[in-house]
């Protein structure tokens, strides 16, 4: 808009794209929800295979989506005005992502901070504690539920802490493409990020190996109280995030590697993708701290 | 003064005339594939009347179980269903879309932009509702039936004691909370980033300033609802204990989460028809808007103190006294931004010329019944007070008032104030005039008694009452029956609107009418402002 002479603001033609992503959405919807409520049904199995469908759907209209938007920017059909709206869509998904983990961080602290005490008669609940649960020691980690429920705490050293090296170590070498791109240094580029997609990696695969530690040794599991709970919805949303954040760096590395992609002046994707990370990476932080060490 | 929107258009940017590629895909294409903001919101707003008629009907089947005392048509689980299944169409299905379809109508028209920030997103959010309400509407007639937890479900009736269709209830709401968070960073991005040259934030008409902040709030607050539905999903299908104490968590932990959605989510419903309201009454009453640089600090100081109020919901289900006092005196303190946009309002009207067309009538009963809805929120707010009045029929009728005289008298005179410019037709005054006024006196007959049967402690989301509140039961239902026959007349004019029965619209329709949307012809031409218009 500072300009004097104004680029017209590119409105797509009609596209089929979003409809099918609304049908994959359902189908992803509607199978999930029959899957779940037949858990306990184990000769019903028309919920995953919608679910699956759907999954697949989604896949194709992400491709055809995104293929679509690549080609257009190809084109040069983006103005200043258009990159400015993605920038700042994607500002606003990011922070729609924070709100999310929110919630579950608020669990977090209302659980440590007054639902287990308050079970141990804090406040002006000692009836309460009493009557209902007269052996119940309040701690966190939550080692022993009310209902008498055991488990074992997650310690922040070991893996935990190595982890928090990786994801720091792939902010940095993301930060190093980052520079790269805007050098066009390319060669840099692809072999930092390379490295980040792999660190990226290496994070998913020990957390899965804590995962199983988690369940085998320490009988810390998803059932184990709402220290478990926590721990595993906090980590396992984290994880998605970080299999989605990696998936899409991946792309971003395949689209510079094979198609050579981006200059050093117009790279939004990838910059919307070093963000998303880094966003990962923060969340990753806050869990370390609150989940593990404290 | 006036820093409402006079827009005027450089020869330039002559708005809106129809160009060589003006062409509208033609039948189911133009409206399964668009990326057109118009019609796009035509899509949003016939989705949300679809849906009125829906979540209407499950309420007819309420009214008339509550005609008489004793169980008359339905069973006790039935009639949970239905006030559930009530109030999650009506607040996700039928308030919210049709204000996200006066958006994409309205804000691009307003601020001179060619079409939404991102039209095929925009397309997505759409058709992702028709997806989820397929889901949310199928339990219905599901083997156990739909949820039956109340449309703030709270935990452990959703968990513990929910049926089958807790799952495809969580799913539905993830799906709705996706189609509002897209729809919200559309909004956002449009307004922040495609205003016209010269569009400064103190020019931007009040309807854009307040659907600014509620899509702020949306982007806030719907991650939040889909956390709090995953947690309901994991406690009843995966072993969780979130809400269960025996596992360490808490039921009441549910309603903390679930109202620090659930609080701003009203003012989501309500800020858009401030905007709405804070359009009309100056075009009816000849004058610029009283107070607009207040308006405007207002919404952003409910939208502020919306998100530290939550608690005034949960008084009695406990709170340490210092926490029930701080939302007691928050919430309290909304009253304030809020007397204030009453009271610009009223001084908008102060010595104006009005007329009375029937989007200023409408506007005017939302002046009057909305702060009717306003006082008894501030009742609500006092904690002694509130120990007797939760969970009665009290709180219905503060949040219908605030709901139906509020938010959908406010859609309605949204329409019928724009319904000339998307339709080039004039709709049919006469018609209209008797909507409102069947409207106005059957929603009263429905809703004013409910504050009597609550104060004297008529329980709600009961099939069943104690004997005296018979008469007034009966008469309300006789209120809530008329009151959605009224409705029909207000599917004809919009009817008639659609299929061009009625006199043509003028350019600018209004004779008091301010804003670039009225600079383009009537029906707004396929595309509006390909060259941005230069506001001076």
């Amino acid at each position: 808009m500072a300009t004097t002479t104004h680029q017209k603001y590119y409105v797509p033609h009609d596209s089929a794209w979003p409809i099918v992503g609304a049908l994959a959405l359902l189908l992803i919807g509607y199978g999930a929800a029959t899957w779940i409520s037949q858990l306990d049904q184990p000769e019903a199995r028309s919920g995953p295979w919608v679910f699956g469908a759907g999954f697949a759907l989604l896949v194709v209209t992400l491709f055809g989506w995104f293929g679509k938007v690549i080609d257009e920017s190809q084109r040069g059909l983006y103005s200043a005005q258009l990159e400015r709206s993605f920038r700042q869509c994607m500002s606003w998904f990011i922070f729609s992502e924070v709100m999310f983990f929110l919630a579950f961080f608020g669990a977090l602290f209302y659980a440590r901070v007054v639902a287990v005490p308050w079970l141990d008669g804090a406040g002006d609940n000692a009836m309460t504690a009493a009557i209902l649960w007269p052996n119940f020691e309040a701690a966190w980690p939550l080692l022993q539920t009310p209902g008498g429920t055991a488990t074992q705490a997650m310690p922040w050293t070991g893996i935990p802490l190595l982890n928090t090296l990786i994801l720091l170590a792939s902010s940095v070498t993301l930060q190093v493409a980052h520079v790269a791109i805007e050098q066009g240094k390319r060669l840099r580029l692809k072999l930092f990020l390379s490295i980040t997609v792999l660190l990226g990696v290496v994070f998913l695969f020990l957390q899965g190996y804590e995962y199983m530690h988690a369940y085998r040794d320490l009988g810390l599991r998803l059932d184990s109280g709402v220290y478990g709970n926590t721990f595993y919805l906090l980590t396992g949303f984290h994880g998605l995030h970080v299999t989605i954040g990696a998936l899409i760096l991946l792309v971003m590395l395949l689209r510079i590697v094979i198609k050579d992609h981006f200059t050093a002046q117009r790279h939004f994707g990838f910059q919307a993708a070093a963000w998303y990370w880094h966003f990962v990476d923060v969340v990753w932080l806050n869990l370390f701290v609150f989940v593990y060490v404290l | 003064m006036s820093t409402q929107v006079t827009g005027t258009l450089d020869a330039h940017g002559a708005a809106g005339r129809p160009r060589d590629h003006d062409h509208k895909p033609r039948g189911l294409a133009r409206w399964l594939f668009s990326t057109n903001h118009k019609d796009i919101g035509t899509l949003y707003l016939l989705f949300s009347l679809a849906m009125l008629f829906t979540g209407g009907s499950l309420a007819m089947v309420i009214r008339a179980e509550l005609f008489q005392p004793g169980l008359q048509f339905v069973d006790p689980h039935f009639f949970n269903q239905m006030t559930t299944v009530h109030g999650l169409v009506m607040v996700f299905g039928a308030v919210m879309p049709a204000f996200v379809g006066l958006a994409n109508w309205m804000i691009p028209l307003m601020i001179g932009a060619p079409d939404m920030a991102l039209p095929r997103i925009n397309n997505w959010s759409f058709w992702i509702l028709p997806c989820a309400f397929a889901i949310l509407l199928s339990t219905l007639f599901m083997e156990g039936g739909a949820p039956a937890a109340g449309w703030t479900f709270y935990a452990p009736l959703s968990t513990k004691y929910s049926g089958d269709s807790t799952a495809f209830f969580v799913l539905a709401v993830h799906l709705m909370g996706v189609s509002s968070i897209m729809g919200a960073i559309n909004v956002i991005v449009t307004i922040w980033n495609m205003r016209a040259p010269g569009m400064g934030w103190m020019k931007l008409p009040l309807f854009v300033w307040t659907w600014l902040i509620t899509a702020f709030l949306l982007i806030a607050v719907m991650p939040v609802l889909a956390g709090v539905v995953t947690m309901v999903l994991t406690d009843k299908y995966f072993g969780t204990s979130f809400f269960d104490a025996a596992g360490g968590g808490d039921p009441v932990m549910f309603q903390h989460i679930f109202w620090f959605f659930g609080h701003p989510e009203v003012y989501i419903m309500i800020l858009p028809a401030f905007g709405i309201v804070s359009t009309i009454i100056p075009t009816f009453a000849r004058k610029p808007l009283f107070g607009y640089e207040s308006m405007v600090i207002a919404t952003a100081s409910i939208a502020f103190l919306s998100f530290i109020v939550w608690g005034h919901h949960m008084f009695t289900t406990g709170m340490p006294v210092v926490a029930e006092l701080f939302f007691m005196y928050a919430t309290m303190l909304i009253a304030v931004p809020t007397g204030v946009k009453v009271f610009n309002w009223v001084a908008t009207m102060w010595r104006g010329s009005m007329t009375f067309e029937v989007p200023m009538m409408f506007s005017l009963a939302f002046i009057v019944l909305f702060t009717i809805g306003g006082f008894s929120g501030l009742m609500l707010a006092i904690i002694p007070a509130d120990f007797q009045y939760q969970d009665t029929y009290f709180v219905v009728a503060h949040f219908h008032y605030v709901l139906v005289t509020g938010a959908v008298f406010g859609i309605i005179a949204a329409v019928y104030y724009w319904i000339p410019k998307w339709t080039g037709v004039m709709y049919d005054e006469r018609l209209a005039q008797v909507h409102f006024w069947c409207s106005l006196v059957s929603v009263n007959m429905l809703f004013f008694p409910m504050h009597f049967v609550g104060l004297a402690g008529m329980p709600r989301r009961i099939p069943d009452y104690a004997l005296q509140f018979a008469d007034l039961n009966a008469f309300m239902s006789i209120g809530g029956f008329l009151f959605g026959l009224s409705q029909l007349l207000f599917l004809w004019g919009v009817v008639r609107c659609m299929r061009g029965i009625g006199d043509k619209a003028t350019d600018r329709v209004w004779e008091g009418a301010q804003g670039l949307e009225w600079e383009v012809p009537s029906p707004a031409p396929y595309h509006t402002f390909d060259t941005p218009p230069v506001v001076k």
